[in-house]
């Protein structure tokens, strides 16, 4: 039988180390364009101050860097370690991205860093430059790689079960690459990231700014963030990703779970702002609803229908029991009866597979199960409502809190007022957190808001674990918590004493701290 | 383009040529970590020490990384197996490995004594945990690993942590580690100048020795004490992947069946005898040439191949034996991924791996220079 302890903490596990990991992806992935930026500028202007901006920027993406390095490395050992059921019965296609996106993305991105560290003085100016653009190019090729493999988990394109291995095989890579729900996570993703890389270095510059400090540094610095991340902002919110809704079941519950809509409404649907969703009850209490903005957000049309989740689950019971029949076939084909009628069986059947499986949570034979146990697996194949309707709602208002911010830094900042406008600055400097927390409630949404499913349709989140014991993972579970801690405070330690420092920490002699030697004693003296 | 059989045999020399280059490439500079507390004293010697890789470890790094995910797409029932399996090893090799980037950034950018020293901990544990986890794990496949799989292919791994430690498999724990040390040695003996070259010649001429004999050793209980398998059912080379249908007995000095079937396979473990006596040989001599330099790390390089291809052609077809059900042993021609599959990703390594050969190689080669202490102190703001 399935051991829920260990199901439940092999989840924590993997969302802990995941969404910790994605606290430093965003920055590399925004910050290595903004330094390519300012570093291009540099090259064709020769002006040493965007060479400044290009160090002191990329010093901060360093201690930022070297964090998310560490911390992928958990992400590749966990499929293997912690899911391996999973690993078995999907690596077929599913490794192929991984192994792509090293090959393609990861060995370039890492190659070059090292050059961007290391490489000033030993390489020419266009050299460094290109190595710069080819470090970025590496951090976004491996977004896109992610994001096909996740997107697949979203949407199980290209491929087919094949029940002599006992797991989904590759059919066609070209439909698993242009997978419409990848293409538009990897948008999303990837514009989310430049928008968390130009708020960081658009807060941070706003501090010099009301500092006083280093303020042609910080001006330019400012410039390229306000033009970078209003262009961010922008296609974040304009292609967001609930476009990818419509295709595949997974994502019209998902879309369903997002807006708490458990009732089918006539077209075009009304868009519920806010409200309580009760699960139990399914049905959404005191609902506050913008009338047709649903059925135009999700359908781009009209006359589209939004399914609510009281259907959804409805149109999942005769898959559940048709799912039984494969499983039975399964069993035959398994046990040496191969005959053709089995054979046929099977195939007319075996795409419901995945929601047969739903009931190995209650019965190990799956055949055998009773109603209420059917029963039990439809409301199964729903996620809680609460959760992801309320993670949607603090990640747009999270969005369109910095596309406000994005337009009146850009306004401000092309008419050159921007140092008179305090009450900005210091609206942009504890804005900070809004990308990372909008982008961690989105990843909560796309994730959260796919179960039961690990791949959809196809394999149950509670079955691909590892054959482990509950305390295993426990034990592994406190010591993520526990050393993610100590290297989350190391982190932040550095990045604020380098933010602090500003590009004093060049030791150029051109900045602040070098100039007043009285002030800046205390600190120079323990940084290099 | 290929057959499946075909594919599967390509396959198995891939993941052998991504596992040689991560031990050569990135246990070049786990060797450089383990050796950092013993060839540098002072921290500018450090310095020296970190900075002959400092551009170089996360490159070398991917070589983990891609040999990894390539284990995930080509063969993922012996990822699945082996990571879970081994679940706290794996656990504490990746913690381990946390260290590494971290001590690489971190270390030089505060001026403190004690901040430095932590740090430099830090890479060594990060430098040789990983290894010498490998290397037990190494030992622990030719001893076979006890698991078995369900009527739904999920996999049961039966044995405890502390059954991984034998002393077969760590003597095969400390080949690993010596092969980084050695091979880290040779690489500071090209890179630095004065004492810390001098103290990486004097400690990588006593491994390479040691190496050499332990490696022997190894070879000895493989022939004496350590039972190889062997499949007895007829094999379906171009079938499906489906472990479990065949049989499999144990017998003593088995894994030595392919060398006496084909004999001028020999030569391999023979070349892993006899490169680190070269090697030993080139940093004994006092005033080396670059030539010299040069020979003792290919020579270094060349024995970390032999070694790694001498265990993978004594288990063949072998990649890892089940122990306690033997007749659910992973082989490469029944634990790989479709054909499809193993095709694509065929396609994609032929056309990737140039590629980053040729970066890599001009980014060493833009890189490449003696790293002395006079330089460390000219740029001691902006060097690790």
């Amino acid at each position: 039988m399935i051991n829920e302890t260990l199901v439940e903490l092999s989840r924590w596990q993997f969302a802990i180390t995941a969404l910790f990991h994605f606290l430093f992806v965003p920055l590399t992935i925004g910050l290595t364009w903004i330094l390519f930026i300012m570093e291009s500028v540099y090259v064709m202007t020769g002006r040493e101050i965007y060479r400044d901006m290009t160090k002191f920027w990329g010093k901060l993406f360093g201690i930022n860097f070297a964090i998310g390095v560490a911390t992928g490395l958990t992400m590749e050992f966990e499929f293997g370690t912690n899911w391996s059921y999973y690993s078995h019965y999907v690596g077929d296609v599913f490794g192929a991205p991984l192994a792509i996106e090293g090959l393609m993305a990861f060995f370039l991105e890492s190659t070059f860093v090292g050059m961007f560290f290391l490489g000033w003085d030993r390489l020419s100016k266009r050299q460094h430059l290109m190595g710069t653009f080819l470090m970025a190019l590496g951090t976004n090729f491996s977004a896109l790689w992610i994001l096909i493999a996740n997107g697949w988990m979203q949407n199980p394109v290209g491929s087919e079960f094949n029940y002599m291995t006992m797991r989904m095989e590759l059919v066609s890579f070209s439909e698993i690459i242009f997978n419409p729900v990848a293409q538009v996570k990897f948008i999303h993703t990837v514009a989310g990231g430049y928008v968390a890389g130009a708020m960081f270095v658009l807060s941070i510059s706003s501090y010099y700014l009301l500092k006083g400090r280093d303020v042609a540094f910080a001006k330019r610095s400012f410039s390229v963030a306000a033009g970078f991340g209003l262009a961010a902002i922008l296609s974040v919110i304009l292609l967001g990703d609930e476009s990818g809704y419509e295709v595949g079941e997974v994502q019209r519950v998902k879309l369903a779970a997002i807006e708490a809509e458990y009732h089918t409404e006539p077209a075009p649907a009304a868009f519920t702002v806010i409200g309580l969703p009760d699960d139990e009850a399914m049905e959404t209490h005191y609902a506050v609803k913008i009338p047709y903005a649903l059925g135009l957000i999700a359908t781009r049309s009209l006359d589209g229908e939004v399914m609510g989740l009281r259907d959804l689950q409805k149109a999942h019971e005769p898959r559940i029991r048709n799912g039984m029949i494969a499983y039975e076939y399964l069993t035959k084909l398994r046990n040496g009866e191969q005959t053709p009628e089995n054979l046929a069986k099977f195939n007319e059947t075996k795409h419901d597979l995945g929601y047969g499986l739903l009931l190995k949570r209650y019965t190990d034979n799956v055949v055998d199960a009773t109603e209420a146990q059917i029963q039990m697996a439809v409301k199964d194949s729903t996620p809680p409502v609460a959760p992801v309707f309320w993670a949607f709602r603090i990640m747009v208002a999270c969005g369109f809190t910095m596309l406000l911010l994005f337009v009146l830094a850009f306004y401000f900042n092309a008419r050159r007022q921007i140092e008179q406008k305090r009450w900005l600055l210091k609206s942009l400097f504890f804005a900070l957190p809004l990308p990372w927390i909008a982008i961690e409630t989105g990843w909560f949404v796309a994730e959260f808001g796919r179960q039961p499913w690990a791949i959809s349709e196809v394999l149950p989140t509670f079955l691909s674990t590892s054959s482990l014991a509950a305390s295993d993972v426990l034990f592994s579970l406190i010591a993520f918590i526990v050393v993610y801690s100590i290297l989350f405070v190391i982190e932040m330690y550095l990045m604020v004493k380098f933010a602090r420092l500003g590009p004093s920490s060049l030791h150029t002699g051109r900045y602040h701290f070098e100039q007043k030697p009285a002030l800046a004693s205390g600190l120079r003296s323990q940084n290099s | 383009m290929f057959d499946y059989e075909t594919l599967k045999f390509i396959w198995w020399g891939l993941i052998g040529f991504l596992f040689i280059g991560f031990a050569i490439t990135d246990g070049m500079d786990m060797g450089v970590g383990g050796l950092l507390p013993f060839v540098a004293k002072k921290d500018v010697e450090r310095r020296v020490v970190i900075n002959t890789v400092g551009a170089h470890w996360d490159g070398n790094q991917v070589w983990f990384i891609t040999a990894g995910a390539s284990l995930f797409a080509a063969w993922p029932l012996v990822y699945a197996t082996a990571f879970s399996g081994f679940y706290f090893a794996m656990m504490l090799t990746l913690f381990s490995l946390f260290l590494r980037p971290l001590a690489f950034d971190y270390r030089s950018k505060i001026d403190s004594l004690k901040w430095r020293n932590n740090w430099d901990k830090a890479l060594f544990v990060g430098s040789m945990v990983p290894p010498l986890v490998f290397g037990i794990a190494f030992g622990n496949l030719l001893l076979g690993v006890p698991f078995g799989f369900d009527s739904l292919m999920r996999v049961t791994y039966t044995g405890s942590f502390f059954a991984l430690f034998t002393p077969f498999t760590l003597l095969t724990g400390v080949i690993s580690v010596a092969m980084m040390l050695m091979h880290g040695s040779t690489w500071l003996v090209m890179r630095t100048d004065a004492d810390v070259a001098k103290r990486s010649a004097n400690i990588g001429l006593v491994v390479a020795l040691v190496l050499a004999l332990c490696f022997i050793l190894a070879g000895v209980m493989v022939w004496q004490s350590v039972d190889g398998y062997v499949v007895v059912s007829a094999i379906d080379t171009m079938g499906q992947a489906q472990p479990t249908i065949k049989e499999v007995t144990t017998g003593s000095g088995a894994w030595l069946t392919n060398y006496n079937e084909t004999p001028i396979l020999w030569l391999i473990p023979v070349v892993g005898i006899i490169a680190p006596l070269f090697v030993a040989l080139f940093l004994s001599i006092k005033s080396k040439s670059t030539t010299i330099k040069v020979l003792s790390f290919v020579g270094s390089s060349l024995t970390i191949a032999s070694i790694i291809l001498t265990a993978g052609i004594a288990m063949f077809p072998f990649v890892m034996p089940s122990s306690s059900i033997p007749s659910h042993s992973l082989l490469m021609w029944d634990t790989v991924s479709s054909e499809s599959t193993l095709g694509l990703m065929l396609v994609v390594v032929a056309f990737f791996v140039p590629i980053i050969l040729g970066y890599t190689i001009w980014c060493y080669k833009k890189m490449w220079r003696t790293v002395t202490i006079a330089e460390i102190e000219q740029n001691s703001h902006s060097a690790y």
